[in-house]
């Protein structure tokens, strides 16, 4: 059983105004097996909040704790923390000139478990991984997300969690531009992922559509850097009902 | 050809690049006074470290040869006379017109036309001293309709001064390595002059690894129409190394292409690196299409990359024209994209400069030159991406 324990987090960024808090105090817990839908406004702060989870230079963590079983992650490099189990779709994934993808999953791969994998069995893995997302074997020749459409880049993001099977996923917005066929494929990886029973998955989404594919065990509503509200699955059709208006308004009120 | 007696010849060939960028290109001496650099085309380039490159140093110092010539292709010496009568491209600055004047002939390397070969044509030229100018003509003619490689690789320690003709039949098939693979003490300074005949199709790929200083002026003009080119190059540029390429394509045919993709990667204190890409379409060049780009990647601080493209239109009747160029350190999102697969800091880092290289290498199409040029990435990586991930790693255990 792992965990992945956020207390009270409180994250800032460097702005032309000198720096401003983002996330204001967020407290979350997500065990392996568990799957987290956390839905909020733009702007609200959920994609800092994937970020800083996974170490990006942008974002200073000015207060709180990300603990991985334990293990402080704001203590660990980048490297160190997606080592550690942690996984992050995201939502832009990064074109990388004149990397082959196979070449990345390969190095990847090595850094992650420590070892090479297999020539044989790592050549048909990537292939049936790219393959059940609806990218066909030419993938593994190109250039890292170079010149790859939208709905290719996340398929490419699901590929990578389900090849390198991570404790905890992250996923930023996966769904957003995805036509109704990707969001099928897309979810039904992530679904593959999830049913191995002992992984966790924190989806973070703007929309309620992909909750229609993907159903989480938990749903937190993000506002104004911070949890308002929780509950389950019946939330998010609460959302998708209302929106996002009333506890908007009532951030305002309190702030 | 109809030309033969030299000064006719000089006159007749003789072109007026209307682009103020680009002195009048001419094989009289009288025509390139010897340079003050404050002119535009040597203000980036270091003039005291070229002590008797402009003076007219006498010399009958040779580079050693040594060629790898599939069957039918031909090497032979002929005189400057010859040479100019084959129609090779006029030098463009004071040293390439002496690498003219005082090489005491050239070297022909002749692909028949017609002729297809598949084992890359090589010529190697070794330096055996720093302290010896050598001044060098080599002209290089493809036949119509022939298809060929030719690799012409530097090594060695030299001055050289060099005037190096690419003529290239109507038709003809191309691929061209200039490579210079320079001992660190050498100052190469030249001119590659491409002419492209109709419907000929041209790959070039430029590599400047070593060498003191190199300056390489690459022009290319067209033939005939329906020419195409692809100019590739890459250059690796250490502490107080020069390397400066100055490109001129010269759209004076209507419906030529011209793809230009040059990269550079520097590191070092006084590393310097010069990019100039200059495109001239002719007010008869309708219908033609050109891009050029020039990305430096500069791993330290304490360098310099000048990068500068210029584009001059005289014609709007075209198909399309445009260029761009960056100059940066590493991407720190793709550094992070890669770091939050598991990849270390040292990893991701020679994953990055490896893909920023290998874009333009695996074009090349010579697996010999291709391995030659991917090592030397790796040599350039060890100097950064090894110590420094080391160190990094120090301080941070110190730190904690």
């Amino acid at each position: 059983m792992s965990e992945l324990r956020i207390s009270d987090l409180r994250v800032e960024v460097e702005t032309e105004s000198g720096p401003k808090e983002i996330l204001k105090g967020v407290n979350l817990t997500v065990r392996s097996g568990e799957v987290h839908a956390i839905m909020g406004p733009n702007g609200s702060g959920k994609s800092t909040l994937a970020y800083s989870i996974a170490g990006h230079p942008k974002y200073t963590i000015t207060g709180g704790s990300v603990t991985l079983d334990g293990t402080e992650l704001s203590t660990l490099t980048v490297d160190e923390r997606a080592r550690a189990g942690l996984f992050l779709a995201m939502q832009y994934p990064i074109e990388v000139p004149g990397v082959s993808v196979a070449n990345f999953l390969r190095t990847a791969k090595t850094a992650l478990s420590g070892e090479a994998p297999k020539v044989r069995t790592w050549v048909k893995d990537v292939n049936a991984a790219l393959e059940r997302v609806g990218l066909d074997g030419s993938f593994g020749a190109r250039s890292l997300n170079e010149g790859f459409s939208g709905g290719e880049k996340k398929r490419n993001e699901i590929a990578q969690l389900e090849l390198l099977n991570p404790k905890f996923a992250i996923l930023d917005e996966t769904d957003s531009g995805l036509d109704i066929d990707a969001l099928r494929i897309v979810s039904e990886g992530v679904n593959r992922y999830t049913s191995q029973g002992d992984r966790g998955l924190l989806l973070i989404t703007h929309y309620t559509r992909i909750l229609n594919y993907i159903k989480p065990d938990f749903v937190h509503v993000f506002v104004d850097g911070h949890v308002v509200e929780e509950g389950g699955v019946e939330l998010a059709d609460r959302l998708e009902i209302e929106g996002y208006d009333r506890f908007v308004r009532a951030a305002k009120v309190d702030a | 050809m109809t030309v033969t007696a030299v000064p006719n010849v000089a006159e007749a060939v003789e072109t007026t690049p209307e682009s103020h960028l680009h002195p009048a290109a001419s094989f009289d001496l009288a025509d390139h006074p010897v340079p003050n650099g404050r002119e535009e085309v040597w203000r980036f380039t270091p003039m005291r470290r070229l002590r008797g490159v402009f003076d007219d140093t006498p010399s009958q110092a040779h580079l050693d040869w040594h060629t790898t010539l599939p069957e039918g292709v031909v090497v032979r010496e002929i005189t400057t006379e010859e040479a100019i009568a084959l129609g090779v491209p006029a030098p463009v600055d004071r040293p390439s017109a002496l690498a003219v004047a005082r090489a005491g002939g050239a070297m022909l390397v002749e692909v028949p036309a017609g002729l297809e070969v598949t084992e890359p044509v090589v010529v190697e030229l070794v330096g055996t001293d720093a302290g010896t100018q050598v001044y060098g003509q080599v002209v290089f003619s493809i036949g119509a309709h022939a298809r060929a490689t030719i690799v012409l690789r530097h090594k060695g320690s030299t001055r050289y001064v060099s005037s190096v003709s690419v003529l290239v039949g109507e038709g003809a098939n191309l691929a061209f390595v200039g490579l210079q693979d320079w001992a660190d003490d050498t100052v190469h300074v030249g001119h590659v002059g491409m002419k492209i005949g109709r419907d000929a199709r041209v790959r070039t790929v430029t590599a400047s690894l070593g060498g003191s200083l190199v300056r390489l002026v690459e022009t290319t003009e067209y033939d005939g129409p329906g020419g195409e080119l692809e100019q590739f190059g890459l250059y690796f540029v250490d502490e107080g190394q020069h390397i400066e390429h100055r490109l001129f394509v010269d759209h004076n045919e209507p419906h030529t292409r011209s793809r230009v993709d040059y990269r550079g990667a520097l590191q070092g204190e006084g590393a310097h690196s010069v990019w100039v890409g200059d495109v001239l379409i002719r007010a008869v060049a309708e219908g033609i299409n050109t891009y050029e780009t020039n990305k430096n990647l500069l791993l330290t601080d304490g360098c310099r990359a000048d990068s500068v493209p210029n584009l001059e239109i005289e014609t709007g009747e075209i198909e399309g024209a445009g260029h761009s160029s960056t100059t940066g350190r590493f991407d720190d999102e793709q550094l992070f994209y890669l770091r939050s697969r598991g990849i270390p800091e040292d990893e991701a880092r020679r994953l990055v400069v490896h893909g920023f290289f290998a874009d333009i290498i695996r074009r090349i199409g010579v697996p010999e030159v291709e391995t030659r040029l991917l090592a030397a990435v790796e040599k350039e990586l060890e100097v950064i991406v090894g110590p420094s991930a080391e160190s990094a790693t120090d301080t941070a255990e110190a730190a904690s």
